[in-house]
């Protein structure tokens, strides 16, 4: 009996949740940005299942932009963390709370 | 045979996703993040998708992961303290705000309306391939200006003034 | 469906025995052939011709004393080199070993010794693994808790990654000519037409040298240097851990030859396999192909004891000003004779 749709889209859901609740509840930014990447991976899981459902291959092309537009978001992200660093020497996000150095 | 594997690599990547988001050492983190997007791309050739699932462990664990991991280990970073110690109020709003997003989803999701997959789309490189060249065109080329503009602003961020 | 998993079983088994005496046999060429080619003798103690000198080597690795450095990282240290050896031996059972849908082995057909003959990405499967050996050699570096692995270590993840570019490139061109992702395809086609590195010689030439890159042999192995860096990530390493590397070391080495066969000389095809069917043709193919493939070995270790190493930065150029456009190059030569109908 294959498995139902319905259980792929709750493990996004999931998963979704988890990302969310690592980029609520960290300090440092690399954690941050590793729970943007879990919350963008449930939802190009959700995509692949629905696409799934209703047999159209157009969801793979949109997932496949989506890792294009993720991997690009790491690279600027991680260099914003870099220079971050250069400045202040921490990647703590709770210490970049003023608008000047 | 197939919904064994799938409940398993669910639960692996569930635990696996705890753990990158929770654990102290980002290292740790960034390798359970690994073993998150494995069982997600098992995921995805379980829903017929291969070329895609080839593409995540590629793209995903092979390059950006890569990508992190470098940095956690040229930053060198002093592991953070928990967000814990200073801040309740806003770590109790985290934690109702992912609780309550789980559960959400899950009671929407779980009302009868799916029906059982059948046959669905066929998930190879040319099917993929024709439509990146056909219908969704202009989005192809859009996204490679994306990729241009990410890398030239990545680099720009870093660069050293002397 | 006894008879089938019986004879993937035989498959898998019949594989990894190969790979690990291959692996033991790659040892003892390297030993004679650099003597050979530094006009000395090499080892002629142990057994005839010193053949049993990888037995005798491997013996003395079991029986160091595993050191652990102190402050290492233990789980990611041990993890380190089983992910380089797992990696280097997964790649196996995608290739094509020999011919034939008509040998059958209880009723089950061979399938040319492919474990996966199916699998629609086989090409994409290939180098999505070869990524991520990258992680096995990182972890390697970093665990060891020693400035000099750490950087030998970094040195190697942005070689492999920025080599790994081209490669895909080198790859992408034989695809375009083929038209499908399974490996079984790509041969079936060099079957039909030339083999492909005559049309693609440039794509050849790239892919080779990316090989060597990214299977960190001279002249491209700056970040397991002795004399640089204090053999790189893997000096903190001793008995069993660095026999897992060195063995994931020459794997990579088998797998990237069987790569470079299978993509751009034939696979197991040879000249004259019309006349053959059945059992001769596919003893004679994994005969046409384990030649091949002992070639290339030979040329990675005869590369080894002739050149000079490179060094970090001219490896980096090497790689994104040389390669890279090179390898674009050849997408664009392919494309213009796909449309001409020369391919």
């Amino acid at each position: 009996m294959p498995v139902p749709i319905s259980h792929f889209v709750v493990l996004a859901g999931l998963l979704f949740a988890i990302g969310a609740g690592g980029v609520l509840l960290r300090r440092s930014g690399i954690s941050i940005l590793l729970g943007i990447e879990l919350m963008l991976n449930a939802a190009n899981l959700a995509l692949i299942a629905f696409g799934r459902q209703h047999a159209q291959p157009d969801a793979q092309v949109f997932v496949f932009f989506v890792m294009a537009i993720a991997a690009s978001e790491v690279a600027v992200g991680l260099a914003l963390l870099v220079a971050i660093f250069r400045r202040i020497q921490s990647i703590d996000v709770d210490r970049l709370n003023i608008l000047r150095w | 045979m197939a919904s064994i594997v799938f409940y398993l690599a669910a639960a692996v990547a569930l635990v696996s996703g705890a753990v990158a988001v929770s654990h102290r050492n980002p290292v740790v983190n960034v390798l359970s993040l690994v073993i998150t997007f494995f069982c997600v791309a098992v995921n995805y050739a379980l829903l017929g998708a291969e070329f895609l699932a080839a593409a995540q462990i590629l793209i995903y664990a092979g390059a950006i992961l890569v990508l992190f991991l470098f940095v956690v280990m040229l930053l060198n970073a002093p592991e953070v303290k928990a967000a814990g110690d200073a801040r309740p109020f806003q770590r109790a709003a985290g934690l109702l705000v992912a609780c309550v997003l789980a559960a959400g989803l899950v009671l929407l999701v779980l009302a009868p309306r799916f029906p059982v997959p059948g046959v669905g789309a066929a998930g190879d490189a040319k099917t993929i391939g024709r439509l990146l060249v056909g219908p969704h065109l202009f989005a192809f080329e859009l996204i490679t200006v994306v990729l241009l503009t990410a890398m030239v602003g990545a680099l720009v961020l870093v660069k050293r003034k002397h | 469906m006894w008879a089938e998993l019986a004879v993937t079983a035989g498959k898998l088994v019949a594989i990894a025995a190969t790979i690990l005496t291959s692996v033991a046999v790659m040892e003892w060429v390297e030993r004679r052939g650099a003597a050979f080619i530094q006009d000395r003798l090499g080892p002629n103690r142990v057994g005839p011709l010193g053949l049993f000198q990888p037995i005798v080597d491997a013996v003395k690795l079991l029986f160091k004393e595993d050191v652990t450095p102190e402050a290492a990282n233990k789980w990611l240290y041990y993890l380190a080199p089983m992910i380089s050896v797992f990696v280097a031996l997964v790649t196996f059972i995608v290739i094509p070993f020999g011919a034939g849908d008509d040998v059958t082995v209880l009723g089950v057909p061979l399938r040319g010794l492919v474990v996966a003959p199916d699998l629609n990405v086989g090409v994409l499967y290939l180098l999505a693994l070869s990524s991520l050996g990258v992680f096995g050699i990182v972890l390697g570096g970093w665990s060891s808790n020693n400035k000099y692995s750490l950087l030998g270590g970094l040195r190697s993840s942005a070689q492999l990654i920025s080599y790994e570019l081209s490669m895909t490139l080198a790859v992408l061109g034989v695809l375009m000519a083929t038209g499908s992702l399974r490996l079984t395809d790509v041969v079936a086609y060099q079957g039909a037409h030339l083999w492909n590195f005559m049309p693609q010689a440039i794509g050849c030439l790239v892919f080779v040298t990316a090989a060597f890159a990214e299977t960190n042999r001279l002249p491209f192995d700056l970040p397991e240097a002795e004399n640089e860096l204090v053999a790189g990530y893997h000096v903190e390493y001793s008995s069993m851990k660095f026999a897992a590397f060195l063995m994931s070391e020459y794997m990579n080495m088998v797998t990237a030859s069987a790569l470079i066969v299978t993509l751009f000389f034939g696979g197991w095809t040879f000249p004259g396999m019309g006349a053959f069917t059945g059992w001769p043709l596919f003893l004679l193919s994994l005969a046409s192909f384990a030649v091949k493939i002992a070639f290339f070995l030979w040329l990675f270790v005869w590369v080894r004891w002739s050149l000079p190493r490179f060094r970090y930065d001219q490896l980096m150029r090497l790689g994104w000003k040389g390669l890279l456009p090179l390898a674009v190059l050849n997408l664009v030569w392919v494309s213009v004779a796909m449309v001409m109908k020369w391919i």
